[in-house]
């Protein structure tokens, strides 16, 4: 039951950052490999608000939610700039150069050595303590996410962004403020982020850079593609097969190394094999 | 005033000039055709008045019309509306949704409202451009008529002053031609002011009020449509005779 749970909470943590991801790839097209850096940096600013600081958890993400707010903006105008190629090539800029930041801001990250010890969230004297408890708070925070999203996509913002995709210079001569509106959408998608890193962060209890590099882009872009673009209920399905598929390797035996390596392939295979046959993924409405 | 003036613009394009310092005049609530031969740079000019290329040097004015209260500012809506020679459309967005992005309030801070009266306005708009049974189609899935049509039917509703055509006729069998001139004589009657790019001069005969006629990236003549037409520099340099 444990071990269920705990793939329960994995799939909770992660949908929050797919769905926030698929604001950005699916409905804004815009393929942003930035995003393990504000899945570190939602994870480093509850790592550092409690072991250093001291600070409640509810309290350190609120500061890493505008932490990770004020970033967003800074590199979401940067990355606005761009367009499709080089927007991913900027945001895979930007994700290294973050990537180098927690790895060696040691005075604050304590670099490759990684911070142990991050408590799980308290509440009015509740702590959030058994695993149970702790996936009632991550399937809350992953219905909130879901929630706002989908109220967010009904109103006309959310149709400016599926434009946007279409053809930006056409928006943008009706009148729209498209720099402002992508920003904003890669901000929301950012703050979702990061409040994953944060769940993540207490969850497992200690964090290192490794979490947090290019890889995990890869990641969390196969998990969009492959559950569907432009398509909330899309990015919980790919969550859900990307965080079981690579579970079912444990049943056969394979050494961790060699297990861990052939999770790797496995996504790769599993992101080759939508994009040949199903390039919207599976619950998609867009191809890339 | 005029709705547009142009002081000396002028474009390049890998050492070809497409604007040679060009100065045009465009008179308010006129339909003008804007005509020349292929590479005259027509198009070019509509790109820089609609900001999808920038001038080398040069500038243009858009006039507001003083005698159309037509609250542009207030939902921030463009002083200019147009269509492309090549259709470009919202193809993976319903027909619905592309008539009302142009509709919404462009305010950044009202995108997060939703106004439920702009659907009917939107559907109301399909009807008149005969769409209405597409509605929740995707814009992709049209026919090049109906496509050319759904750009005819952004531009009615916009709420611009200055309307840019650019071949809206181009590649449509007669019964939609009809349906396009009724649909740029409505514009003309509503106060708009219209300037079409167009090949067939039948055409321009039969809706222009003003013609410009432009030849490597300069004007050659404008004036009055018959009296323009029958210059005899336009009838040598564009209509060949």
């Amino acid at each position: 039951m444990e071990y269920l749970i705990h793939i329960a909470i994995i799939i909770s943590i992660y949908s929050i950052l797919s769905l926030g991801l698929n604001l950005i790839l699916g409905y804004t097209g815009q393929l942003s490999l930035t995003h393990a850096a504000f899945f570190g940096i939602g994870a480093y600013a509850i790592a550092i608000g409690e072991t250093k600081f001291h600070l409640n958890f509810f309290l350190a993400l609120l500061i890493g939610i505008v932490v990770a707010g004020l970033l967003a903006i800074i590199i979401g105008i940067f990355l606005g700039r761009f367009r499709r190629d080089i927007y991913a090539l900027a945001s895979l800029g930007t994700n290294v150069i973050l990537f180098s930041i927690f790895l060696n801001w040691t005075n604050l990250t304590r670099g490759p050595l990684g911070i142990p010890g991050i408590r799980r969230p308290e509440i009015f004297g509740f702590i959030f303590q058994s695993n149970f408890s702790f996936l009632l708070l991550c399937a809350f925070f992953s219905y909130l996410t879901y929630t706002i999203l989908h109220r967010l996509l009904k109103t006309p913002f959310g149709l400016t962004l599926k434009a946007i995709r279409e053809d930006e210079d056409v928006l943008s001569s009706f009148g729209y403020k498209v720099k402002t509106i992508k920003t904003t959408a890669f901000v929301i998608s950012a703050i979702f982020t990061a409040i994953a890193g944060r769940l993540l962060a207490s969850y497992i209890t200690f964090i290192d850079p490794s979490t947090f590099d290019f890889n995990e882009s890869i990641y969390f872009l196969s998990v969009v593609i492959i559950g569907g673009l432009a398509d909330l209920r899309g990015s919980i399905l790919g969550t859900i097969i990307l965080v079981i598929l690579p579970e079912a390797l444990r049943f056969l035996g394979l050494p961790s190394d060699l297990a861990a390596n052939l999770r790797q392939i496995l996504y790769g295979l599993a992101l080759i094999m939508m994009i040949l046959f199903r390039p919207q993924g599976f619950l998609g409405k867009y191809k890339m | 005033m005029n709705a547009l003036t142009t002081t000396k613009l002028t474009k390049h394009f890998a050492g070809t000039k497409a604007l040679d310092e060009l100065c045009l005049e465009f008179e308010h609530r006129k339909i003008t055709g804007l005509i020349g031969p292929n590479g005259s740079g027509k198009t070019t000019l509509i790109n820089i008045i609609s900001n999808f290329l920038q001038a080398d040097s040069g500038e243009y004015t858009i006039h507001e019309d003083a005698k159309l209260n037509s609250d542009l500012s207030q939902t921030n809506q463009p002083k200019f509306s147009r269509t492309f020679q090549n259709v470009r459309l919202f193809d993976q967005m319903t027909v619905l949704d592309n008539i009302i992005l142009v509709l919404n309030d462009k305010n950044f801070t009202n995108l997060f409202v939703n106004d439920n009266r702009l659907e009917k306005k939107a559907t109301n708009i399909l009807k008149k451009i005969g769409l209405r049974e597409s509605a929740h189609k995707l814009a992709g899935e049209l026919s090049y008529g109906q496509r050319k049509l759904l750009e005819i039917g952004r531009v009615l509703a916009s709420n611009s002053q200055l309307i840019l055509l650019d071949e809206p006729f181009a590649g449509l069998f007669p019964q939609m031609i009809e349906t396009v001139k009724k649909h740029i004589n409505t514009l003309k009657l509503h106060g708009k002011t219209v300037i079409l790019i167009e090949h067939n001069i039948q055409l321009i005969r039969e809706l222009c009020d003003r013609v410009t006629v432009l030849n490597c990236g300069k004007s050659l003549a404008s004036g009055e449509t018959t009296t323009t037409l029958s210059q005899p520099e336009v009838l040598g340099a564009y209509l060949g005779k």
